[in-house]
């Protein structure tokens, strides 16, 4: 079953404390991966392949870039189940 | 002209304690940290040996939870070892550039390796999660305290089985004596408790199989030793030049004299029976030391528990010392902690940095009947080392014929 947008940024926000300890409720939809949350490539690609496996999506290593946002992020995971 | 370098600070994760003092404390104490593998694949693959000295305090009770998902379990316990090493030289403010960390290891990060091809038969390669190489690589524990501590005047990693973190210890010594740094974080660390490591150990007969009592499993010189108890942890310890030390009023434990590396040259694993070169890497680091024979009254011994080991060494320890071998208080500390492989020089470095230290050399367990072809002073409960001029080696020896002797002074 498709997760709301609430329970993929929740489920997100544990797969970025898992990695890099960042607090849950400091990942919000507006912040950005790299200037906000300071998260570096390989982190991004291992919350990605973790991302891919908890919501069941294939996220192509081409649109890992285009994912600027933690919203960006949650928006192409619940596009990508529907 | 020669700099004194001293020891400022310990740090270790052993078999018999979550930090340095704690395992000085349970090796005085006459502790063993050999327990049986609770694991699932202790059973699973029907291992030969079933038990194992595994680290007292898990790196979990420790490291945040991000540290351990991008850490192998060597580079886990390096960083315990080398932050407890730098708080307990009370973290010297020194320049980044003026720096260095010389870490060992054996093996490296063979549980990420191995769970990495597990992943990549049953799940695919994109599940290889991109921290797998960063992981796995021998450098990756060096790499992981030299970054938390901002070295920068070089992490260098030594790989050379058993002897590595003696030859880590002589390494620094060298590069403080270059002047590449003022301080240096030299150590070894270890995590290779694995099915494939205990059946590789246990097909060569160099495992003990005692697995119905593995407190008394590890038994140097004992006529009943038949073979080694595999150990994991990591320890370090702050060398600086006497100079640095006394400017910043530092504790200074002990000196490290200098050291010595030689290699036999004779067989894979199988050390050199008449010990030569041993003998060669003993002589010179006391030579190096600007020491007598005599000087030396406290000898920590590489003895790993096997039949064949434990004689080569004191083959190579008669030759070195003569008559006089029969003064001096031989410790194997092995007994009590299992065998490290590349964290086990430094352990053994610290043990003896403190055996100087507090003038006391620690005990040997487990020598019930000692074997009559190794007539040592072996010291089977703490002994006082007395006052006066006091000089203590350390003796690591590695597969690939490695030989790796570092030498101390009580100050």
């Amino acid at each position: 079953m498709a997760a709301t947008r609430e329970e993929v940024l929740g489920g997100l926000a544990e797969l970025i404390n898992d990695e890099t300890g960042i607090a849950t409720d400091t990942v919000e939809l507006d912040k950005s991966f790299t200037d906000d949350l300071d998260i570096d490539s390989i982190s991004m690609m291992t919350i990605v392949v973790n991302a891919e496996e908890k919501f069941d999506v294939k996220i192509p290593d081409e649109e890992v870039k285009n994912l600027k946002t933690v919203g960006d992020a949650v928006d192409f995971i619940v596009n990508a189940q529907a | 002209m020669t700099k004194k370098i001293v020891i400022t600070g310990i740090g270790a994760t052993t078999p018999i304690g979550g930090t340095a003092r704690d395992s000085w404390k349970a090796l005085l104490a006459g502790e063993s940290g050999a327990r049986s593998l609770e694991q699932e694949w202790a059973a699973k693959y029907e291992l030969p040996v079933t038990f194992a000295a595994t680290a007292e305090v898990p790196a979990a009770d420790v490291l945040a939870r991000h540290e351990l998902k991008r850490l192998d379990p060597s580079s886990q316990f390096a960083l315990i070892a080398g932050r407890e090493a730098w708080a307990d030289a009370g973290a010297p403010e020194v320049e980044p550039e003026r720096l260095a960390i010389d870490w060992a290891t054996g093996i490296g990060g063979v549980w990420t390796l191995l769970d990495a091809w597990d992943t990549l038969r049953e799940r695919g390669p994109r599940r290889v999660l991109p921290m797998t190489v960063p992981m796995l690589m021998p450098n990756g524990p060096g790499a992981a305290v030299g970054m938390d501590l901002h070295a920068r005047a070089g992490i260098r990693t030594v790989v050379s089985a058993c002897a590595s973190s003696t030859e880590s210890l002589v390494n620094a010594w060298e590069h403080l004596q270059d002047g590449v740094a003022d301080v240096v974080i030299a150590g070894g660390s270890e995590a290779a408790i694995h099915p494939i490591t205990i059946a590789s150990f246990a097909s060569m007969q160099a495992l003990s199989r005692r697995n119905d009592d593995p407190a008394i499993a590890s038994r140097p010189y004992d006529v009943g030793r038949d073979g080694f108890v595999m150990g994991e942890g990591a320890a370090a310890l702050v060398l600086e030049t006497e100079e640095h030390a006394k400017a910043r009023g530092a504790r200074i434990y002990a000196e490290l004299l200098g050291g010595a590396i030689t290699s036999d040259a004779y067989h894979i694993t199988a050390p050199d029976p008449e010990g030569s070169a041993a003998a060669r890497a003993m002589k010179a680091a006391i030579e190096q030391a600007g020491a007598a024979l005599s000087d030396v009254r406290h000898i920590n011994a590489h003895a790993t528990s096997t039949p064949v080991g434990d004689i080569a060494e004191y083959n190579a320890l008669r030759r070195v010392f003569g008559d006089g071998l029969d003064d001096i208080a031989v410790t194997a500390t092995k007994a009590s902690t299992g065998h490290l492989l590349g964290g086990a020089g430094a352990i053994e470095s610290i043990f003896t940095v403190m055996a100087l230290h507090e003038r006391t050399a620690p005990p040997t367990i487990n020598l019930d009947e000692q074997d009559p072809e190794i007539p040592l002073d072996v010291v089977t409960s703490p002994r006082e080392l007395g006052d006066g001029e006091l000089i203590a080696i350390s003796n690591s020896f590695g597969f690939g014929g490695h030989n790796a002797v570092a030498a101390f002074r009580a100050v």
